[in-house]
């Protein structure tokens, strides 16, 4: 054409817009919205044994919700889950910040080697993992209460996987362990693409490496904590491996290791004598769901907009 | 033209993928689902190559999950269309729901069915007794299996009543070469199916106990299952060091590596012991209480073999599952697996000397099955799953035997009329 302007451009760049976003959004709606949807369909059916599916509307959110034995096990998993949450955000995501600027120090060795290590365990399986730590927390065979032995706490020592008050907390902090490397990782390619003469200008300022990590490069780098946060709320609400590998679906002792993944597992599945049932169980999917995205939700409209951004 | 190409070449992934689904699933494969996983290498070696010497052009294969998983995956399996043609049946109802939705079918008409006991055939039977949907396979029993070496040491005998049983304890506990008691409560249902199903027939009188629950006579609260759940509260102190967090596993290698004197069994744990434990073994009932006269056991009817009634290869499963009724499968089944009792009529000799002790208190007790299994687990709470997390806690000490009958009978009522009243 002899003469193209800005209208035309578009027009022509149309067809191939749609065509490379048509593979990306027909595979997403169907493996995801569609199933997504369709659970949430489910979630308002009830199926009596043998018979048919049949509408009834909010019923299976109000048994979850309402009848004292459903609501007491969906709360008791739900506060798990904001317990196993805050351990992660309280001990996993500050240490993985920590580690990331020990990692960013210029005169570091080895760095490559303790970045690998570190973040060797996220490459394993959950299912190694877990293994691994009920051997070495393990009362009879462990070497948990033999490594406490050298340093004198031995009598600290206990069955911390097996009793109700530590079950859950020890869960956490093993999946912490596994789990380090991935904050770890977002934050020091953060801290990687701060320009040296910001830093270089502060030292000559004469700002320690504390100050210049704490006033210049940690407002910096918020953004991406914000999204490693958000990250750990996803996941750790979707979290069901760990727990079902160590504990099974029953999550004891008592239901004190229960989050809302086991729970899930419990009533779509069913457990031992217990059937499962597809509509309750989708049902307490659909509630998953909403905790996740009012979580997702309040980040991106409280936390993301308030926070400010520096061009670098 | 790219764009033909592209889809000649789509065309013929799809051929190949069509043409491979053959390959996978040929006519006369037969695929047994079972959830005996431990099981896998009898079945491969002695069972399946017995039924192929008659049945040559019969293909099977036994594919099993992990106990706890199995119920969960058959499920999903059955409702997904995938599940294999025969699948290993659990006793009572959750076998009974899956012949009403439509997943298991009719045994009725199948040769051989005679071969069984009424009661064999109890456990997956509908309630009216009308239709029985799965092939009764075996029973296992619960007692104590005892390390010989470790009693002749420390010169205890065999336990006759519960008193003697904590006479024994402490002696071992005194003697401190061996753990008195192998058990962990972290996977909970050894605390449940172990602990109280073991000990507790011989407080609730067996059938007549069992009976009397279902019918709404006896309640948890009764004084029968408080004295189950006090004797059960007193093992802790004979279990291993952190025991709250010792796994089944655990607990069997515990035994079988000779440091435990006792371990609170099923019968197939025999067939484990057998294989890892080079020291001499043998079992002895659960203790009965001062003054009683009669002693009872758990002789639970624990495993059949079903039809799945969407099956494909129908017609060879039903020809498998009659063989499975015969003799032959009894006594190769009785004795490829010690401490799982066939239940056909058929006479078995048993060759396994501990499983000939555990198949000898039939004759000098009263057997039943375990009071969780029929029609008192149809509801929710469960109370299978109940009574597992219930146990486990009157052994950890967090809930006293009153409060923990408290919470069996209250979970009961909720959703059983008989207990409402």
């Amino acid at each position: 054409m002899a003469h193209s302007g800005p209208m035309t451009d578009w027009r022509k760049a149309k067809l191939p817009v749609f065509a490379f976003l048509a593979p990306a959004t027909i595979l997403y709606t169907l493996f995801m919205i569609y199933p997504l949807i369709d659970s949430i369909r489910l979630s308002f059916y009830s199926a009596p044994s043998g018979g048919d599916l049949a509408f009834v509307g909010f019923d299976n959110y109000r048994t979850i919700l309402s009848d004292p034995d459903w609501a007491s096990t969906f709360w008791n998993s739900f506060w798990n889950n904001m317990k196993f949450f805050a351990v992660h955000m309280l001990v996993q995501n500050p240490i993985g910040i920590a580690l990331a600027a020990v990692l960013s120090l210029p005169r570091l060795k080895f760095r490559n080697t303790y970045r690998t290590l570190i973040f060797m365990p996220t490459m394993l399986s959950v299912v190694i993992v877990g293994f691994i730590w009920q051997l070495i927390l393990s009362p009879v065979w462990g070497v948990g209460a033999d490594i406490l032995d050298i340093v004198g706490l031995k009598s600290l020592f206990g069955p911390w996987l097996g009793k109700e008050g530590s079950a859950l907390i020890t869960l956490a902090f093993i999946s912490v362990w596994q789990w380090v490397g991935i904050p770890m990782m977002l934050i020091y390619a953060a801290l990687l693409a701060i320009p040296e003469d910001l830093v270089d200008a502060a030292i000559v300022d004469g700002a320690s490496h504390f100050e210049v990590f704490w006033h210049i490069k940690m407002p910096l780098i918020l953004p991406t904590v914000a999204m490693v946060s958000i990250l750990t709320f996803v996941g750790n609400f979707n979290a069901f491996d760990l727990v079902y590998t160590v504990k099974g679906a029953l999550a004891g002792p008592n239901f004190s290791s229960d989050i809302m993944g086991t729970l899930f597992y419990r009533t779509f599945f069913g457990y031992q004598l217990q059937l499962g049932s597809p509509t309750l169980g989708a049902t307490v999917a659909s509630l998953m769901f909403m905790i996740i995205l009012a979580g997702v939700l309040f980040y991106l409209f409280v936390v993301q907009r308030r926070m400010s951004r520096y061009q670098l | 033209m790219s764009n033909k190409l592209l889809a000649k070449g789509l065309a013929g992934a799809l051929a190949a993928s069509v043409a491979l689904v053959p390959l996978m699933a040929q006519a006369g494969d037969l695929v047994i689902e079972s959830w005996r996983n431990d099981d896998i290498d009898i079945w491969n070696d002695k069972i399946i190559p017995a039924f192929n010497e008659q049945y040559p052009d019969i293909h099977v294969s036994f594919k099993p999950t992990t106990p706890t998983e199995y119920n969960a995956a058959l499920n999903a399996k059955l409702s997904g269309g995938t599940a294999g043609d025969l699948v290993a049946c659990r006793p009572f109802d959750a076998s009974l729901e899956l012949y009403k939705q439509g997943n298991l079918a009719s045994l009725n008409d199948l040769p051989g069915m005679d071969n069984f006991s009424d009661v064999a055939k109890s456990a997956w039977q509908t309630d009216d007794g009308s239709t029985t949907f799965c092939v009764p396979m075996a029973s296992v029993i619960h007692g104590f299996i005892y390390n010989k070496e470790a009693f002749e040491e420390v010169g205890v005998e065999v336990p006759k009543t519960t008193e003697e049983f904590f006479q024994v304890l402490d002696k071992i506990k005194e003697d401190g070469t061996y753990i008195p008691m192998a058990m962990g409560t972290a996977d909970q249902w050894e605390a449940a199916t172990m602990g109280f199903q073991n000990i507790g027939p011989n407080h609730w009188k067996g059938e007549e106990g069992r009976k009397a629950l279902i019918d709404g006579s006896q309640k948890f609260t009764d004084k029968p299952y408080v004295d189950t759940f006090t004797e059960l509260a007193r093992w802790k102190d004979y279990l291993p060091d952190g025991f709250e967090a010792i796994s089944y596993p655990d607990a069997q290698n515990l035994f079988s590596l000779g440091r435990a004197a006792i371990y609170p069994a099923g019968s197939w744990d025999i067939s484990l012991f057998n294989k890892q434990a080079d020291f001499k073994f043998s079992a002895f009932p659960p203790p009965a209480p001062a003054g009683s006269d009669t002693c009872y056991i758990s002789d639970h009817t624990d495993i059949g073999m079903g039809l799945n009634a969407h099956s494909k290869n129908a017609k060879d499963a039903k020809v498998f599952l009659e063989w499975m009724t015969g003799p032959a499968f009894a006594e190769l089944y009785s004795n490829a697996l010690p401490g799982f009792f066939s239940l056909s009529n058929a006479k078995v000799d048993i060759k396994d000397p501990v499983a000939q002790e555990f198949v000898s208190w039939r004759q000098k007790c009263k057997s039943t099955i375990r009071n969780s299994y029929q029609i008192l687990s149809r509801g929710t709470p469960n109370l299978e799953n109940d009574l597992w997390n219930i146990s486990a806690q009157v052994i950890n000490g967090t809930l006293t035997p009153e409060q923990g009958a408290q919470k069996a009978e209250d979970g009961l009522a909720k959703w059983y009329a008989p207990h409402q009243k």
